[in-house]
């Protein structure tokens, strides 16, 4: 297996992990999003927390989620270790560089952004995953539509939440045709495609989730 | 040759290897705008030498942008501000009478500086030693058109053989990464008959030589592609990328 551990700890060979693991989490942010989305149903959380049930008590689902968390782990791990040794590449900066004049600060950004999407996941994650958990474990019945209700009623959090959807924005704006491009995927025929795709998806997605939290702050959702 | 414009450089200064540097003032007048950017540093460097100073050490060789030597980070970007061009291309037309133009030499862990903006590139020699090449037999050279190769095959392999090694990839790389330079080494090989051979070793060695150069790792700013004095293709580094997942999932070597 000398081979395997030789591709992976090559550069490329950590590119493609960054790669994978960011595509993969692509598709389950498709997944979160339209789960979360059943709050604009606006029934009183009815149809969401029926959604929010399934998610937290199906068993396919637990052992997705152990998968998932894998995922986010491996991505998050490998841009550290990657971000050290590209620092590493140039112990010495330049005293002048137009990074603008030759790519998008978005692109050059990544690790910063990847770092800010980092804490807003601890907040979100100890807002709405860790009291699921507890409710889970010790039996009680919990309902996901009042606490999101509570949560987006404070305005601090509604600001972290829509700070966290634009670094989101921005990441998926490179992330998203970058992991096609690591992955050697890139041709005339449809790069165009990709690229078009990757801008819709880095608008949408976010967009939805960007509505949410404002929308139950401004008594829209009941 | 003389003319009007009056130009403030700040230059890395450095005496070796070992020493410390550190950004000099130079003032420069009378320069031409029909001047090309390296005859500017000859015209202050003249001046330096007749001032019984040392004058300022920085790489050139053609001056016709073929060889890929000159090799200054100007004003925060190799080659100066207009693109596919070299320094040596470069034109002071290309600045304003009064300007101040910062120039360093190439920053990369794998481009130790010599001297001044005279930076190490033999990193990519040692890339190239590692499977840039192919192998063949002496004897007889066989006839040009013997093997036929694609139109397109041949544009594609030329477009990336058009890379002159000159490292402004490395330079414009926040990541100091050399993936576009070793892609187009890849590619120019990768895509034609001659190169099959040898392809899967070929990639594997070579991006393991980069690697252990101390060359970042890519994440696809386009920053290389846009500062290419040759305008090599991002579409090499997913050829490169493609091939070498390709051969380390396929190939006999453990």
């Amino acid at each position: 297996m000398n081979w395997l551990s030789k591709m992976f700890s090559s550069s490329i060979g950590q590119k493609f992990i960054m790669s994978i693991t960011g595509l993969f989490l692509i598709s389950f942010l498709v997944v979160h999003c339209f789960l979360n989305a059943l709050i604009f149903l606006n029934d009183g959380g009815r149809v969401f927390n029926m959604g929010a049930k399934f998610m937290s008590t199906n068993p396919v689902i637990r052992i997705v989620e152990i998968v998932l968390f894998a995922g986010l782990l491996l991505h998050i791990i490998r841009a550290f270790i990657l971000m050290n040794l590209n620092n590493k590449s140039r112990p010495i900066k330049y005293a002048v560089t137009n990074g603008k004049a030759n790519s998008k600060w978005y692109s050059r950004s990544m690790g910063l952004l990847g770092t800010l999407l980092l804490l807003f996941l601890i907040i979100h994650l100890r807002h709405f995953w860790v009291p699921t958990k507890i409710a889970l474990f010790s039996g009680n019945e919990h309902n996901s539509f009042e606490e999101l209700k509570e949560i987006f009623s404070n305005p601090i959090f509604v600001a972290i939440y829509e700070l966290g959807v634009i670094s989101l924005f921005y990441h998926l704006m490179h992330g998203f045709q970058s992991a096609f491009q690591t992955l050697g995927l890139n041709h005339s025929k449809y790069t165009p495609f990709i690229q078009t795709c990757g801008k819709l998806y880095s608008f949408i997605i976010p967009f939805i989730f960007a509505l949410m939290p404002l929308a139950i702050f401004m008594g829209f959702i009941k | 040759m003389s003319g009007n414009m009056n130009i403030t450089l700040k230059v890395w200064r450095q005496k070796n290897s070992n020493a410390k540097g550190e950004l000099a003032e130079y003032k420069v007048g009378d320069v031409s705008p029909d001047m090309s950017f390296l005859e500017m540093f000859d015209v202050l460097n003249e001046r330096l030498v007749s001032e019984n100073n040392e004058p300022i050490a920085f790489d050139h060789d053609c001056r016709e942008g073929i060889c890929g030597m000159c090799s200054m980070f100007i004003n925060g970007r190799p080659h100066g501000p207009k693109e596919g061009i070299t320094t040596c291309q470069l034109h002071m037309r290309s600045f304003k009478d009064g300007d101040t133009i910062v120039v360093e030499p190439w920053r990369a862990q794998a481009f130790p500086v010599i001297k001044d903006l005279i930076v190490d590139r033999t990193a990519f020699d040692r890339i190239i030693a590692a499977g840039g090449y192919i192998s063949v037999n002496t004897g007889n050279a066989q006839d040009a058109n013997n093997i036929a190769i694609s139109k397109d095959n041949a544009d594609e392999a030329f477009a990336a053989a058009a890379c002159i090694g000159c490292g402004a990839c490395v330079a414009a790389c926040k990541n100091a990464s050399a993936m576009l330079f070793v892609s187009a080494k890849v590619s120019q090989l990768a895509l034609l008959p001659q190169g099959q051979p040898e392809k899967q070793t070929r990639v594997l060695s070579m991006v393991a030589q980069m690697d252990a150069e101390g060359f970042g790792a890519c994440t696809n700013t386009g920053a290389c592609e846009a500062e290419c004095p040759k305008g090599i293709s991002l579409k090499n580094i997913a050829r490169m990328n493609r091939e070498y997942l390709g051969a380390q999932l396929c190939s006999e070597k453990m």
